[in-house]
């Protein structure tokens, strides 16, 4: 091989690059999606789609900033079963109750999140064994108060955050509302992240945080901040998902673990330092696209499981070969 | 779709399983014995199905007599999901009503785990506290050792799932899968032309009681010329068992029916219908609340054949009558396994109670009804 050719072929895969592998995966899947059942590729399909992937993006971008700070957010699956439980336990099928109950929903993450944000940043606890201690507490909290046969409905004034779609809207037909929150909670994480301060300090703690203490930031005041962000993330789509779906037991199990691999096959670094919230919300379409491919395909439980975990890893290897290659 | 690693095994193991035994789920003579009971008329005292017997016969128990009251124990495979909450619940309150007999009753939650009953058997056994042993088998092949060496210390009842040895007592259980899986798949036949198309929602491979409602579905299905477009794991998760119904609505342009293996998700299933404003499913859920509500609400054309949490009273029952050297119905006790049709909804359709709530559970006489089913409300 000539010395032209390399640097033509290294030219060509820097330009490949620069594109986030997260999103040329969803692509990829999403066209074979299409393929196989091409309703998906009409404005109705696409925001369909939007809406049943819209609790994982929102869970990918709140994960996002505890992983870009260095730290990792296990709590958020068991934050999500306890908002759909919670929420109805305490709105018990009365419309009436929506409102505050979706306050108090609220109120607990943000406590939970400050928790473990206080955990990891004054009692030095590693975060991954800080969240894991919360992961349980919050599972058994929900198991607690449902006494494991939660009661009472969800009205239909907060399955509509799930469930609602507004029709005859122009351009695209259907709107479902979950993709309105879905877009608002994307912009709004998006400018913390690459257009405020915090969003730096995040960066600067999670690269360094002996550094960044020394150039000023203030390192526990940020984490905590990033996990309180993770935890508003997680009741959010808890609403989303309760909504969706209504009540269950199991809603929320595993899906800590999802949202990390959203975000790592979005080019997040583990341990800190690199991630975007475009990146976080490709990864969590690539694999909710990749959910979907596998159920629209039709294979066995047991293939499709294997299948995810060989896509996940070459995600991940493609991305960490990107950056060598810059 | 679950990541988690308890999910991964847990399909792991179901795989290992469905190779390992998957002939024994279509059994052509316990299909027929089956069938045969669902027209049998139960003996016993009416309106009491917890007492009734569709197969058994009393045997004498005289060489178990002893003066009591007696101490009870149960082994219980788990209280990890709606059905076996309720069903423990029953239990509870029918030991409350055997106060004068009952001088304790001391219960070990296994918590879904062979390894952890078989210790909680043994405990029991060496413990020497238990006049009678009640056993809620986790699983069937690996708990009978464990079964067989407690019948040699002292009288046992067995009841929901089985286990491989004739040693208990009695061995209590609804008439069964392959039942569920008639009633409900005969009864969307009857509903639907030939031809029509219907979609299967199963919660997951490999668990006997739900492979054997399944084989008798599809047996069904195939003889009355239905044809199942597609039979899906929904893992009991209701946001994946409506993306798949949307999946295959979007597909196939009409479903007809809905047949599910248990009633968890059925509601869900529903929704899917609603949200892209299809024409309503023929379907069957099974007897929880929030199923028998919709189907109401919606004038549902339904079913609800049941696998009735009654059942749980039913050991107690019989573990005082051994106990008093009195005749209960053996070897296998066979109760009934009514199912809820329109023409006796509303007799079980209670908005006050929790939406995961069976409402076969011949509990609405017992003692602090509906406060102990409901949570305190």
């Amino acid at each position: 091989m000539t010395a032209a050719v390399v640097s033509a072929s290294t030219s060509r895969w820097r330009g490949l690059a620069r594109t986030n592998v997260a999103v040329l995966l969803f692509l990829l899947l999403y066209a074979a999606i299409a393929i196989q059942q091409p309703s998906y590729l009409e404005p109705a399909g696409l925001l369909n789609f939007l809406r049943r992937a819209a609790p994982l993006a929102i869970l990918a971008c709140g994960q996002l900033f505890v992983l870009v700070a260095g730290g990792f957010d296990l709590s958020m699956g068991a934050l999500v079963t306890l908002t759909v439980l919670g929420g109805s336990m305490l709105i018990g099928g009365d419309p009436a109750q929506t409102w505050w109950a979706i306050g108090v929903l609220f109120a607990i993450g943000l406590a939970a999140g400050l928790v473990n944000g206080a955990i990891v940043g004054v009692l030095r606890v590693p975060s991954i064994i800080a969240t894991l201690g919360m992961l349980l507490m919050l599972k058994g909290v929900a198991l607690v108060w449902s006494g494991g046969s939660p009661r009472g409905y969800l009205p239909d004034n907060f399955r509509m955050f799930g469930r609602l779609v507004f029709r005859d809207v122009p351009l695209v037909g259907t709107l479902p509302l979950a993709v309105i929150v879905l877009a608002a909670f994307v912009a709004v994480v998006a400018w913390l992240q690459h257009g405020s301060v915090f969003g730096k300090r995040v960066l600067a703690v999670g690269d360094n945080a002996v550094a960044a203490q020394l150039a000023g930031v203030p390192v526990r005041l940020t984490r905590l901040a990033a996990f309180a962000i993770s935890s508003i993330a997680a009741v959010t789509g808890g609403i989303m998902l309760g909504g969706f779906a209504g009540v269950s037991l199991d809603v929320g199990e595993g899906m800590e673990m999802q949202a990390i691999s959203a975000c790592v096959i979005g080019g997040t670094q583990l341990l800190g330092g690199r991630g975007s919230v475009a990146g976080a919300a490709a990864g969590a379409l690539s694999l909710y696209a990749l959910f979907t491919l596998l159920n629209l395909l039709g294979m066995p439980q047991p293939l499709r499981e294997t299948a995810q975990g060989l896509i996940l890893i070459s995600a991940v290897a493609a991305g960490t070969l990107r950056r060598r290659l810059e | 779709m679950k990541l988690s690693l308890k999910g991964m095994v847990a399909t792991l193991i179901a795989f290992c399983v469905v190779g390992a035994v998957a002939q024994s789920f279509d059994d052509p003579k316990e299909y027929d014995f089956q069938n045969g009971l669902l027209g049998v008329k139960p003996k016993g005292p009416a309106g009491k199905p917890w007492l009734q017997y569709v197969a058994g016969n009393p045997i004498d128990t005289s060489k178990y007599k002893k003066a009591g009251p007696y101490r009870l124990c149960f082994s219980n495979a788990g209280v990890n999901n709606p059905w076996r909450v309720v069903g423990y619940k029953n239990m509870q309150a029918e030991v409350d009503l055997h106060k004068k007999d009952i001088a304790s009753f001391v219960h070990a939650d296994a918590e879904g785990k062979d390894d952890k009953q078989i210790s909680d058997i043994n405990a029991f056994i060496s413990g020497g506290q238990c006049d009678l042993l009640i056993v809620s088998p986790n699983t069937t092949a690996a708990l009978t050792p464990a079964v067989e060496k407690a019948c040699a210390k002292l009288p046992v009842i067995v009841f929901d799932r089985g286990v491989l040895t004739g040693c208990p007592v009695t061995f209590i259980n609804p008439i069964g899968g392959y039942g569920f899986g008639i009633t409900s798949a005969a009864f969307i036949a009857d509903n639907l032309p030939k031809g029509a198309k219907v979609l299967a929602l199963r919660i997951l491979p490999g668990v006997d009681v739900l492979e054997t409602r399944w084989a008798a579905a599809k047996k069904i299905f195939a003889e009355r010329g239905i044809t199942v477009v597609g039979a899906e794991f929904t893992g009991g998760d209701r946001a994946k068992t409506k993306a798949i119904v949307e999946d295959y609505l979007n597909r196939v342009g009409t479903i007809d029916g809905i047949w599910m293996d248990a009633g968890a998700t059925s509601v869900a299933a529903i929704e899917a219908f609603e949200d892209s404003g299809k024409k309503l499913p023929v379907i069957n859920g099974e007897d929880q609340q929030d199923f028998l509500q919709k189907w109401k609400a919606l004038k549902l054309k339904a079913i609800a054949p049941t696998y009735p949490t009654y059942q749980w009273r039913t050991p107690i029952i019989a573990a005082v009558s051994i106990l008093k050297g009195e005749p209960v119905i053996g070897p296998n006790w066979k109760l009934p396994q009514p199912a809820i049709t329109q023409a006796n909804l509303d007799s079980y359709v209670n908005p006050a109670m929790p939406p995961l709530h069976y409402a076969m559970c011949g509990c609405e006489a017992m003692p602090d009804y509906p406060k102990r089913w409901s949570g305190g409300k």
